[in-house]
């Protein structure tokens, strides 16, 4: 389907729009100005030879093996290194060039093992393919000298070896460490013959700085760097471009087969989202999808506390639809409802929005972007008119300020943090709002300007001191305002932002930023340039997320940055599909394109295709069905691919709700937390396994291919058709792109989106329609969605988190570079190598204060609950703040965290919870229950009752 | 519906739209807004709560979502 290998052009591409005409080995050549001369001959066809250089990295020109000849010119200058120019005639092949060349080969080859056809690389070395090309047949020196063929392989990281026998020092790996991925934890150590790559200061790759993003392995030529499977496998076949199942980046992969088994994952260098570059989850933590713990075949059992029975999809599928009727039948149509998650494909959770309306006659249905970006949609449907960022991920490039609010790139978004590093080594400004110094602020070449380390909870405090130094000091962009948005609300916004209270000075107590940094940021936001603001749920997830968005969307307008490149709000989803998700109607308040069912014509436009009448009230959201169902009115829930039980707040009180439930159907890969609540699992399929597409977040929407067949028999687009079919709802597809040909019939933004073009351009930014028929990668260029924009006051209101003696802490909590959400992919993958637990990272003032050490158990509790974990001492959050991550479900972060939420979209409060932590000598009474539950769990899984004839069915 | 959820909820709907120079701009954002958004079942329990007294509930949210502005 896609070339194995793609063309390697030697050096990066220009985009000079001065064009030069050349004439290589008597071809005319018209390239852009500053195209090396291995480019512009790679453009005509022809290939020069090459070890060093790769279209990712600049030129290095060491190699020697790319020299060219140039008339009128003396010696043989290296092609990579030298521009093109108008008028040149250059040859790329003379006996001479042959000669010296076959002398570099030789060279090289003196000092590499010979031992090809057993070499893991064979197929696809370049060094291989270099021997071929320049005719070399024997190598005179011997090995008798000293030479590294003895030297040891490290194989300390899981997914990768390193043997040093097979480097030539072409230093494409150190380059693509710095580079590509800014990380800088590769160098050459030594000198002449004792130069060798080196991780560290001479460490293993593991014990190193490295992130094991897989940059080295892709940009090295020889076996040295190398994937273990491929080693293990041997090389792939054939490939399949696809989109990685991780997070809102939505890096574009090479998923590289043999038949239906993935040897390798590789970035696919064009793709839009990552231009060829991955992290260590995408790149390599893939193996969850043929992991022993995959449940294929689905099952049902009455109680939670019964053995689990294997049964055949039309059982499962017959009983699941039956229960639903039932309880509808005794508790009201609005007794039930559905959940989707950000990891479900658009196709997915649109059929699960419809099946919801269409068939269950409800619109109880939500996404668990409830519990992340909520926010983003209100605060910049509100202040904007389109619930979405504004840019694309390329737009950094022309960025001269960048703003990260939130919002931990490296960690959370690798791929897009290694392309915001990228322009701020090129000099872009840097400022970090976080309460947590986290790695962006000063990391190799990279150092934040500003960074305001406020207190959790006070995002619209600092947001609108920032505002009142940008109006005050008369640094607003007062020309775009005046012409891009509302006259009125600006006024008003203008007279709240200027009162004394929202000065810096005043706002510091309640920040902790100082007031004369808080001015500088403000100052440099708003005169340094092309500004962009890039957030997370830093942002999001707090009692005033949805303020906060439109705190941000306030700055981005009185600055005039929004409409062009450079610039924006651009929220960082922290899922794959968030964004897709949240387009496709998932919420309970809107159908497919962020449309509220209150809206007659949109409603009846739906009612018409889909054959049913659709409510027009709202249905409830993902915490509003947790307090119904404590109150006995909602009784049923499907819910597919979220793990609410491990990622949603206050675990306990999610529990409750779960238990006190007739019917819930999970659909997922694993017997996930909340699957140990369920009374019928459907086995789901992996991103491998099925069609389909995701959204990411820059509103690309990318093709999710199917590499291999769905390990339970049906893809997870199959299994809710199979549902809906049940409760007599007819859905008739034969294959995801019918439904995304629905879905762009009914959505105005998706209206020219199909999997025709989705294959001919790659991937489409949304709107896609008539006025833009391949795509929008920037929004809001000549007027706002909404056609003014629309300035909103954002009052500071401190959250009802408040510390006192009793809880004098506050905890925030996030995510870390090797896991991912909660955990049930990357845990099943050797990125455990990493992170083998969830801590909580405590400021040695507060530790010391506690008696606490490094390591130490500690526990911490809320107001809602009590957890253990071990601490570790850091420096990174500040004194009185605690940190966690959430990815292990024994860790019971979310034991801790609270009901509050954001007043406009319940998006749970995770960033601020009051908190007491003391050392402790056992687990907290919350994990020795969930460890009795979880066993109980699993021997019931254990002891399922297997039906062959469910097995034969498959 | 768990009540004191409701009322927190609306009372932080409240403090948001309070912010507003025009005090009818204000009341009917808070209306429109729990219209718009909540499910008829936490709406009917809110009118029932107000009915009983509405204690904790603000001011402006009181004044807000009375006389059935959110039926």
């Amino acid at each position: 389907m896609f070339k194995l290998t793609e063309t390697d052009y030697g050096t990066p591409a220009q985009t000079s729009d001065a064009q030069v005409t050349l004439n290589i080995d008597g071809n005319d050549v018209t390239v852009p100005s500053g195209t090396s001369l291995m480019r512009a001959a790679a453009d005509a066809g022809i290939m020069v030879p090459k070890l060093c250089a790769t279209d990712s990295l600049e030129p290095f020109g060491s190699c020697r093996l790319c020299l060219v000849e140039i008339e009128g010119r003396k010696g043989y200058p290296s092609s990579c290194t030298t521009p093109a120019e108008s008028g040149m005639r250059v040859l790329t092949q003379t006996p001479k060039l042959q000669q010296i060349r076959k002398g570099v080969m030789e060279l090289y080859i003196s000092d590499h093992p010979l031992d090809c056809l057993t070499c893991a690389a064979n197929g696809d070395c370049e060094l291989q393919d270099m021997a071929g090309v320049t005719g070399l047949r024997e190598v005179r020196y011997g090995f008798d000298g000293a030479n590294h063929l003895q030297d040891a392989k490290d194989e300390s990281n899981p997914y990768f070896t390193f043997d040093p026998s097979k480097c030539i020092v072409c230093n494409r790996c150190v380059r693509a460490c710095e580079e590509t991925q800014g990380t800088f934890a590769l160098t050459i150590s030594g000198r002449g013959f004792e130069s060798r790559v080196s991780a560290g200061q001479e460490q293993s790759f593991m014990e190193s700085e490295c992130v094991s993003c897989g940059a080295c392995v892709q940009a090295c030529p020889t076996a040295t760097l190398q994937d273990k499977t491929v080693i293990m496998l041997g090389q792939p076949e054939h490939s399949v471009v696809t989109t990685c199942a991780y997070c809102g980046v939505g890096c574009a992969f090479k998923a590289e087969m043999k038949g239906n088994e993935v040897v390798r994952m590789t970035p696919w260098k064009d793709g839009k989202a990552n231009e060829g570059h991955s992290c260590v989850k995408g790149r390599f933590a893939w193996g969850y999808a043929t992991h022993k713990d995959r449940i294929t075949t689905p099952m049902i059992r009455a109680k939670i506390t019964d053995p689990w029975r294997e049964v055949s999809w039309d059982e499962a599928i017959n009983h699941a639809a039956s229960e639903f009727r039932r309880i509808q039948a005794s508790h009201g149509r609005d007794s039930i409802g559905g959940i989707t998650s950000s990891r479900c494909t658009n196709e997915e959770t649109y059929l699960v929005q419809k099946l919801v309306r269409a068939a269950f006659g409800t619109n109880n249905v939500d996404t668990c972007a409830r519990v992340c970006h909520s926010p983003t949609g209100y605060g910049l449907k509100t202040t904007l008119g389109e619930s979405a960022g504004t840019q694309t991920f390329k737009s950094v490039e022309h960025a001269d300020v960048i703003v990260v609010m939130g919002a931990n790139p490296t960690d959370g978004h690798p791929v897009f943090a290694s392309r915001m590093k990228k322009r701020l080594r090129e000099g872009a400004r840097l400022i970090v709002i976080d309460p947590r110094k986290i790695d962006i602020v000063d990391s190799p070449h990279v150092k934040a300007n500003f960074h305001l380390q406020l207190r959790p909870g006070t995002n619209v405090a600092l947001v609108n001191a920032l505002a009142h130094v940008i109006v005050t000091e008369g640094l607003a962009n007062e020309k775009f305002v005046a012409e891009r948005c509302e006259e009125k609300a600006f006024n008003d916004w203008k007279a709240f932002v200027c009162r004394p209270e929202n000065s810096p000075e005043a706002m510091s107590a309640v920040t902790g930023v100082p007031a004369d940094i808080l001015r500088g940021a403000a100052r440099l936001y708003a005169t340094g340039g092309n500004a962009a603001i890039y957030y997370g749920l830093g942002v999001t997830e707090h009692s005033q997320g949805s303020t906060a968005v439109m705190g941000i969307a306030n700055l981005a307008m009185l600055t005039g940055n929004i409409g062009r490149e450079g610039v924006g709000v651009n929220p960082l989803r922290g899922q794959n599909n968030v964004q897709g998700s949240c387009d496709m109607g998932s919420f309970p308040h809107e159908l497919p394109g962020y449309r509220h069912v209150s809206d007659g014509v949109t409603r009846s436009q739906f009612e018409q295709a889909w054959g049913v009448s659709i409510s027009p009230e709202p249905g409830l959201r993902i915490p509003n069905m947790f307090d119904a169902a404590l109150a006995g009115s909602f009784k049923g829930l499907y819910c597919e691919g979220e793990d609410i039980v491990q990622s949603d707040p206050n675990t306990q009180h999610v529990a409750e709700a779960l238990m006190a439930m007739e019917c819930i159907v999970v659909q997922d890969l694993f017997l996930n937390e909340t699957a140990k609540y369920a009374h019928v699992f459907l086995p789901g399929s992996s991103f491998l396994e099925k069609d389909g597409t995701f959204t990411n977040a820059e509103r690309r929407i990318s093709p999710v291919r199917k590499v291999m067949p769905p390990k339970a028999g049906k893809a997870d687009w199959e299994v809710t058709a199979a549902l809906s079919n049940a409760l007599g709802y007819p859905m008739n597809y034969k294959h995801p792109s019918e439904i995304m040909d629905e879905i762009a019939m009914l959505t105005p933004t998706f209206n020219g989106v199909s999997y025709a073009k989705l294959n001919k351009l790659g991937s489409i930014q949304w709107p896609c329609n008539d006025e833009s028929p391949e795509g929008t990668p920037t929004m809001h260029v000549d007027e706002f969605v909404r056609g003014k924009g629309k300035f909103v006051i954002t009052k500071y209101v401190p959250s009802d988190e408040k510390v006192t003696r009793k809880f004098p802490l506050l905890l925030t909590t996030g995510r870390i570079l090797s896991q991912y959400n909660v955990g049930a992919q990357t845990r099943r993958t050797d990125n455990v190598m990493w992170h083998t637990e969830d801590r909580l990272e405590v400021h040695p003032h507060d530790a010391e204060d506690r008696g606490i050490n490094d390591g130490d158990w500690v526990g911490i509790q809320s107001r809602a609950g009590e957890t253990v974990l071990r601490a570790t001492l850091t420096e990174r959050v500040q004194p009185g703040v605690v940190y966690t991550t959430f990815h292990f479900p024994e860790s019971g972060a979310n034991v801790i965290t609270t009901d509050n939420s954001d007043w406009a979209t319940n998006c749970p409060e995770y960033k601020v919870t009051a908190v007491q932590v003391m050392p402790v000598a056992q687990p907290s009474e919350w994990q020795r229950e969930y460890q009795r539950f979880n066993q109980v769990q699993e021997d019931l899984l254990n002891r399922r009752e297997p039906v062959v004839a469910a097995q034969a069915e498959k | 519906m768990n009540q004191q959820h409701l009322v927190r909820m609306a009372n932080n709907i409240g403090d948001f739209f309070e912010a507003m120079p025009d005090r009818q701009e204000a009341l009917d954002g808070i209306a429109g807004h729990i219209k718009r958004y909540w499910e008829p079942r936490m709406r009917k329990e809110m009118l029932a709560y107000i009915n009983a007294g509405g204690e904790g509930l603000s001011d402006i949210v009181r004044e807000a979502i009375g006389g059935g502005r959110i039926a």
